[in-house]
């Protein structure tokens, strides 16, 4: 493993997808830079929505249930890699209003467990292509991801770490202190309760548009022939003798010959409509965004010691978080003892932050597993598949958990990156705990 | 978010761990088929609603607790000794 330094320009691509993107969908018609123009000089009448608005039909091949980040991009590659095009994403909301709408953006493949590591890995690739994949710009910007370590054991830890990212095919560079100073000179050395030891740096990590991801899918999608149908709420999953029939919603009943669960959060009351009950507790994770301030954190930061994170947006707000609030809830907000954690946390790395003001906070609702690890599988109903317990790293995965579920769909078989996240590990005892913190579920 | 520990009264939140569901208060013998184990330690109701979880009053009296408590609302509704309810 090479031991520090890099030079501390990550920046890469925040612009190189100009501004391509922004508006409308054009049947023939790709987003680019020109378009934004022609469209700026004739008074910007010529954009159209990037995406139907279709009544539900009475059948489908596949029905998704769910149009978040997961569900669009299961129904594009559905399309995309195998041509099925008779495809309903069913959304009780509107596209995109779940945790793919609000959450810290984080895109990194820094795994260490086999079958966790050859998925993320997969899915860091897809990132790289999504832009001009999609044509559309999800803003996908690889400024390089830093784990700080606080003492030696720490250290060797991520050592192990680094190297099975490397083995994996992916980045990691071992930084000292110096090597972190150089990327990260704002941050508190000096300290003695916390010192800082060095990082690990992966430099393909960064982050993305949170909501352009799933518009880009949604428009992908639509462009394919998939009916993207908003408002729909799944209320019964009809099953006849084993198989699944269709779906009841709050729009009328809609047959289908397989249907996907792809809904986080409310995964355990999806499921109950097939009589299953998952190793899954929903629990609030809470985030934070500050005023937007001029450029001053180039990368993707964590703290080794209490849970925090942070980057800043392009629109210049500092964006954070740390652990779950710890207790199960829907409430989509969480309390103040985590709140308070959080800042202190901030402070103690990088006191500079200290007179940035939050401007708003939110708890997203978390579908964690036992052992921190997904579910992409089928169910013990034919036709039924379920793609769930994402925890706190749903974001990352959405273009490989989306080309799995459309694999496992599809064929009927695991796709070779998940073959893993198997239902039945939990009860085989084959569990994929990342973080060695053992079988409760809210100490992922 | 405050609990109130039926020896202690009205606390707030930092005095308490939370361990997880009414599950773990249902432990099966070691003879019972894997599945029990597998409800036991992994599988959950995971209700959006009233459910039924253990808490530890570890700054406190150090007693488990089962709080009965809305996940919607965190509105809780009774809090009852687990020392006096396997008693």
């Amino acid at each position: 493993m090479i031991v520090r330094t890099r030079p501390a320009d990550c920046h890469t691509n925040l612009f190189m997808s100009g501004a391509r993107g922004f508006g409308g969908r054009g049947n023939s018609m790709r987003y680019s830079g020109l378009r934004v123009i022609t469209e700026g000089l004739f008074g910007n009448k010529g954009w159209t929505p990037a995406w139907r608005d279709p009544a539900p039909k009475a059948e489908y091949d596949v029905v998704i249930i769910g149009g978040g980040g997961h569900g669009l991009s299961t129904a594009y590659y559905l399309a995309r890699n195998h041509g099925i095009t008779n495809v309903a994403v069913l959304e009780k909301g509107h596209l995109g209003s779940g945790n793919i709408g609000r959450n810290t953006t984080i895109v990194r493949a820094n795994y260490f467990l086999p079958g966790n590591s050859e998925f993320y890995s997969h899915s860091l690739k897809l990132w790289e292509g999504l832009e001009a994949e999609l044509n559309y710009n999800v803003m996908h910007s690889q400024r390089g991801l830093i784990n700080l370590f606080h003492s030696d054991g720490q250290r060797d830890a991520f050592v192990r770490r680094g190297n099975a990212m490397i083995n994996q095919g992916d980045d990691a560079v071992l930084l000292d202190q110096e090597g972190v100073r150089e990327h990260l000179p704002y941050l508190d050395f000096e300290q003695t309760r916390f010192p800082i030891y060095g990082g690990l740096l992966h430099p393909r990590g960064g982050t993305a548009r949170h909501d352009a991801v799933a518009w880009g899918y949604a428009r992908g999608a639509d462009r394919r022939g998939v009916d993207l149908i908003q408002n729909c709420e799944v209320t019964g999953i009809d099953i006849q003798g084993g198989v699944v029939r269709g779906v009841q919603t709050t729009r009328g009943a809609i047959r289908a010959k397989k249907v996907g669960i792809i809904v986080a959060g409310r995964s355990s009351q999806v499921a109950a409509m097939a009589g299953m009950r998952l190793p899954v507790e929903s629990h609030v994770l809470q985030a934070f965004v500050t005023e937007g301030l001029k450029p001053v954190i180039d990368h993707v930061i964590s703290f080794g010691m209490g849970h925090f994170y942070i980057s800043q947006s392009d629109k210049g707000g500092l964006v954070f978080g740390g652990d779950l609030d710890f207790y199960a809830s829907y409430a989509a907000r969480g309390n103040l003892p985590m709140v308070e954690h959080v800042m202190e946390a901030g402070m103690t790395l990088m006191p500079m932050i200290g007179r940035a003001k939050v401007l708003r906070s939110w708890g997203g609702i978390m579908d964690m597993t036992p052992d921190g690890s997904p579910v992409i599988d089928k169910t013990h109903v034919e036709g039924l598949f379920i793609d769930c317990g994402w925890n706190y790293g749903g974001f990352k995965a959405v273009p490989a958990s989306g080309w799995s579920m459309a694999h496992l769909m599809a064929t009927g078989e695991s796709h070779e990156v998940a073959r893993k996240f198997r239902l039945e590990r939990f009860a085989t005892g084959h569990l994929l705990d990342e973080e060695g913190t053992g079988s409760q579920h809210n100490l992922h | 978010m405050r609990l109130k520990c039926p020896l202690c009264g009205d606390r707030d939140r930092r005095e308490f761990y939370y361990y997880g569901a009414e599950d773990f208060l249902n432990r099966p013998e070691a003879a019972d088929p894997g599945s029990a184990w597998d409800d036991y330690l992994h599988n959950r109701d995971n209700p959006a609603g009233v459910t039924k979880d253990l808490w530890y009053h570890e700054a406190g009296c150090s007693q488990w607790l089962l709080v009965a408590r809305n996940t919607v609302t965190h509105e809780i509704s009774a809090v009852e000794l687990v020392a006096e309810r396997t008693a």
